[in-house]
Formats: structure tokens, C-alpha cells, sequence
């Protein structure tokens, strides 16, 4: 990525400081045959997202102050549907199982997803197979993924509840509580895309050299010491954008809820579906809840770019 | 990482035994929903269930290829996802090469654009783009998935490629361009030629992306007619509630195929994903 961006800086160009400036900057990108060539290749992407994330957006705001049902007249309403929105028990639950399920299973695969990427970056024999099978839970479709383990921990047949069951770890019909089914989805959650995490910290850890170890070595670091003070910092810019990623994903869950939990299990994703395609008296609601969860989106990526220092490209 | 505590023989067989619990815990589900599927329904219902199967048997499989809109599920699968990528590779190599090879001022937004499309939770368009569906009569119609899923789709598209051409040695569209070819002509008689590759995996990546899709499908597809095999899946569960065997089969179906495609590509997957991560 950096060749090219400071390619286009090094292009001599007119300063763009003044607005006359700036104008002069835009002539001479669409005069010259190339660049007009480059705005003309990426204009169809752009259009497309202009048209189906950027306008539906503004849309979905404008809504969220109106009050909607679908085929009929709408009012204004202000800012009554966020008031109704933040009294409205359902969306408090969805937002406290959303929250438990974003960090636990977020921190579940980061942890487990870092032990996993130090044993892959060793060489040894069968590395190429331990390698391979990490990513094939990664394929399936979350709603497919949730119909299996559903069949695992089945009450009467499921292999996991046989098992719960046995060692004494749970006696009830997990399928049948709320709380053992966010367990569950957690556990599905971190069962598909842990080995992910690994092999995207596996990339990262590859880049180090290797006389980094040797020379933390030759000082006498300890296998602790060189994960804390050489591996760790080191691989902290592709953590950091993997945690994103995960913590964006995890944060609009929709699917896995929506399917584990036969349409019971509430998330805040699973809220706005609830009313913005199910009920559609309350379609306003579920209308605010999404942009909420825009808002809260991009909060959430606000911090890790500006607090946390993530950088996607360099 | 060093060798460290792994050097004696105790901890490499400490090591060993944490890799071979790794793969068992990455396959198991796999394996066991396999089993399900092909075993008697006797076998089925034995509790505790059997760890090994001790019957063959096919009539799960029976069950759901049985039923017309498990059928008409995958050939919808196929469509949506097959002409989303279609579409997705047209728009996104152009794309990806004007933003790999050419310069141009608005490059790093246009890049950060389609990257923020990737950041963007999907479930918040839902109402708009069901009012604006709904009003232009296309609810209930392949199209009303493949708008939508085009959008997300398209930042693996041109992420994928963008990683892919920049690979690509220079030395030919400088020689292209030296004869007398337009950027144009180089792309589509140089680069092109010489990506079909990587376009191919990307594209299979893509059709994987559309096929798993879930949240879209199962808002504006009402009837078998259009529902994709995500949504006709779940069905089972509240419709076939208790033939388990026919879920597993159903389940197995489109996850074997979609993990032999992920397995023969998982290399460039891994360094398709993380090129914007890492470098």
C-alpha cells in the first residue's frame, strides 16, 4: 500500500491550501488522460456504494425521526422513538446480551487465537495440516453452524448435553434457557472464528524477524519475557485490526442469535429485525435501534483508530 | 515465537498433545454432524449416542433431497450468490486496478470508502432498503439479495485484487505502454490475462461470501420460491423438529462444499485477508 500513496504524493501537483487552489488541484486530475482514466475505473464501485450503504443510511436517520409503518402516511415524531427506544425492556436485554456476547467471545478468541498462532509459527511436521483445518469452520454459514450445534447439544441425542449431563457440568435442557443458549452461542462464536483469529496473528507474527528472538535471547529474555516484550508489541498493529474486525462483527450478531435461539434469543440486530420485518407497528423502533447500532459502530471503530492507535493501512 | 520451554522431550509431547486437541476441537462438530447424517435411525436415537457409527445409512439424505424447496434452495443459492459475484468481479477489477496501478489524487479516500463498507454493520440499512424494495416492487425477487449483497461482497472483491495486482511484476504493462497501449488496453490485454488466478479465487470467495449470506435473504424472501439455502436450512429445524438425521444432511449439503473450496484456497485467503492488516 505505502508505494503507491507516496507515489501520489510525489506527483508534483498544485497546492491545494488555497480554495482556488484546491479547484486548480481538481482541473488538472480530470485534464490529465490517465487520472481521468482512474476516477472513470473506480466510479462504479463508488456509485454502488453510494447508492446502496451511503443513501439507505441517510435514509434510516431521517426515518428514525418519523414515525413509520410501512404503506402509510408518516409524521414527525422527534426524538420520541430513541426515548421509546432507551425505556423499552426488550432492547435493554438485547443490549446486555450483545454487550456479554461481544466481549466474552471477542476475548475467548483472542486469547485462545494467540496461543494458537505462537504453536503454528514454530516449524514442525504436520504444520501444513494443523494449518489447513483451522480455517474450515470459518466457511460455514453462521445460521448453519448454529442448526449443528443445536443438534449437539439436543436434549435427548445431542453428544454435548449427554456430556454435560455426565460429568455433571449442566443437567438441564440447555436449549431450553435463555442464558445456557448465549453460553452456547458464545461457545459457536468462538468455535468458528478463533482459528481465524490465530492464522490472521500467525501473518502478523511472520513479518518479525527472526534475529529480533535471537538478539532477546543472546540478552538472556526468557520464553515469557520474549512474548511480552518482543512479540507482543511487534504484532500489536495486525491484533489490533483483527480485534476490530471481531469486535464490529460480534457487536451486529444477527444470524447465530436469530437461529440458535429459534427467534427467543435477543440481540440488538435480532431487535431491529424484530421490528423493522416482523412487526411492522414497530417499525420505528427497530428502525432507531439499527441506527443505534450505526452510531454505536462506528463509536466503536472511533476508539480503536484514535485510542488504541489501529492503523489499517500504512 | 523461540523454542524456549518446548526444547526438552516433555514439553514437545506437551506440544504435540495441544495441537492434536486443537485440530479435534476445530473438526470435531464437522465430523459428528457427518456421522448424523449417515447413520440408521435406530442409531440415531441411542442414547448415549454411539461415537463411531456403526450403520450406513442414506435415507436422511433421502428426506431432503425429497423435498422440492430444499431443491429449489440450493439452485437459489447458486443464483444469488453466482451473479453477485459476477457482478462484484466486473465492478471490482477495474477498480482494484485503477487503485493498485494508477495515481489519482482521491485514492487513499476511495480505498478507506470501500474498507468503511466492511466496518458497516448490515442490519442498519434493513428499514430503508425494505421501504424502497417494497415500493418498487421487488420484495420476494432475487434482486432484492443481490443489491444488497453485492455491497458487502465488494470489498473482498476489491481488496482481494488490489492485494493480487500489486503482485503482479510491472516489467509487462510498462512494455505494453512502451508499444503504444493505452492503461486500458495494457489492463485488459496484460494484466487481466495474466491475473485469471487470482480473479478465480477471488471470485470463489465471493460466491462464498453470497452463499453464507443470511440477514438479507431471510428479510425479503418470503417464499420458497427465492429463499436461498440459509434460510430453507433453519426451516427444518422447526419443521422437521425431531428428524435430527434430516438436519444433519441438510446442514452437511452446503457446509462439505463450501470447506473444500475454503481448504484448497485457505493460503490465499489467509494472505488475500491480511494484506491490509499486516503490511
Amino acid at each position: 500500500m505505502a508505494e503507491t500513496v507516496t507515489g501520489v504524493e510525489a506527483e508534483p501537483r498544485p497546492s491545494r491550501a488555497t480554495p482556488g487552489g484546491m479547484l486548480r488541484a481538481l482541473r488538472s486530475e480530470f485534464t490529465d488522460r490517465d487520472r481521468r482514466l482512474a476516477y472513470y475505473l473506480v466510479s462504479p464501485a463508488v456509485i454502488i456504494i453510494l447508492l446502496i450503504a451511503v443513501f439507505p443510511i441517510l435514509y434510516a436517520i431521517l426515518l428514525s425521526f418519523q414515525d413509520v409503518i410501512p404503506n402509510q402516511p408518516t409524521t414527525w415524531a422527534g426524538i420520541q422513538n430513541y426515548i421509546d427506544l432507551f425505556v423499552d425492556p426488550d432492547f435493554h436485554k438485547a443490549l446486555v446480551y450483545t454487550t456479554i456476547f461481544t466481549v466474552v467471545s471477542v476475548g475467548i478468541e483472542v486469547v485462545v487465537g494467540m496461543a494458537i498462532a505462537l504453536a503454528l509459527n514454530r516449524v514442525f511436521p504436520g504444520r501444513g495440516v494443523a494449518r489447513a483445518t483451522t480455517l474450515a469452520p470459518w466457511a460455514l454459514p453462521p445460521a448453519v453452524a448454529a442448526i449443528m450445534w443445536r443438534l449437539m447439544f439436543q436434549d435427548q441425542i445431542g453428544i454435548m448435553s449427554y456430556l454435560a449431563r455426565t460429568l455433571h457440568v449442566y443437567s438441564g435442557t440447555i436449549l431450553g434457557s435463555e442464558n445456557a443458549l448465549l453460553v452456547v452461542a458464545i461457545l459457536v462464536d468462538a468455535w468458528k472464528t478463533t482459528p481465524f483469529m490465530a492464522l490472521l496473528l500467525l501473518a502478523g507474527m511472520q513479518v518479525i524477524p527472526g534475529d529480533v528472538y535471537e538478539a532477546a535471547k543472546i540478552d538472556g529474555a526468557t520464553t515469557a519475557q520474549q512474548f511480552w516484550r518482543v512479540t507482543l508489541p511487534l504484532v500489536k498493529p495486525a491484533l489490533l485490526v483483527a480485534l476490530l474486525f471481531r469486535t464490529l462483527d460480534a457487536w451486529r450478531v444477527y444470524d447465530l442469535f436469530w437461529v440458535m435461539g429459534l427467534r427467543q434469543l435477543q440481540s440488538v440486530s435480532v431487535f431491529v429485525y424484530n421490528g423493522v420485518r416482523i412487526s411492522q407497528l414497530d417499525f420505528s423502533l427497530g428502525n432507531a435501534a439499527a441506527v443505534f447500532v450505526f452510531l454505536s459502530s462506528i463509536a466503536i471503530a472511533f476508539f480503536f483508530f484514535k485510542v488504541l492507535g489501529t492503523r489499517t493501512t500504512e | 515465537m523461540g523454542t524456549g520451554s518446548f526444547e526438552t522431550r516433555k514439553g514437545q509431547i506437551l506440544f504435540y498433545v495441544l495441537i492434536v486437541l486443537f485440530i479435534m476441537m476445530t473438526t470435531f462438530p464437522l465430523l459428528w454432524i457427518v456421522k448424523m447424517s449417515i447413520i440408521s435411525q435406530s442409531e440415531l436415537d441411542a442414547t448415549p449416542p454411539t461415537i463411531l457409527p456403526h450403520t450406513f445409512d442414506l435415507h436422511s439424505f433421502e428426506t431432503v433431497f425429497g423435498e422440492d424447496r430444499f431443491v429449489s434452495g440450493l439452485r437459489n443459492t447458486v443464483i444469488i450468490a453466482g451473479t453477485t459475484t459476477v457482478i462484484c468481479l466486473s465492478v471490482g477489477s477495474i477498480a482494484a486496478y485503477s487503485l493498485a496501478r494508477l495515481k489519482f489524487a482521491l485514492q487513499k479516500p476511495v480505498l478507506s470508502l470501500i474498507l468503511a463498507v466492511a466496518f458497516f454493520p448490515a442490519v442498519a440499512i434493513l428499514g430503508p432498503l425494505f421501504l424502497m424494495f417494497d415500493s418498487a416492487g421487488i420484495t420476494d425477487t432475487y434482486q432484492a439479495m443481490i443489491i444488497p449483497d453485492i455491497l458487502f461482497a465488494l470489498p473482498l472483491t476489491v481488496y482481494l485484487l488490489v492485494a493480487y495486482f500489486r503482485e503482479l511484476p510491472l516489467d509487462l504493462e510498462e512494455a505494453a505502454k512502451v508499444d503504444g497501449a493505452s492503461p486500458l488496453q495494457a489492463f485488459f490485454r496484460v494484466t487481466l490475462p495474466l491475473s485469471i488466478p487470482g480473479v478465480a479465487t477471488t471470485g470463489i470467495l465471493t460466491f462464498i461470501f453470497a452463499a453464507t449470506e443470511f440477514l438479507f435473504a431471510n428479510t425479503f424472501a418470503f417464499t420458497s420460491e427465492t429463499q436461498p439455502a440459509t434460510v430453507i436450512i433453519p426451516q427444518f429445524a422447526t419443521q422437521f423438529v425431531t428428524d435430527y438425521g434430516a438436519q444433519a444432511a441438510a446442514s452437511m449439503v452446503l457446509t462439505v462444499p463450501l470447506t473444500i473450496m475454503v481448504l484448497l484456497f485457505q493460503r490465499r485467503i489467509v494472505s488475500g485477508l491480511t494484506a491490509g492488516a499486516v503490511k
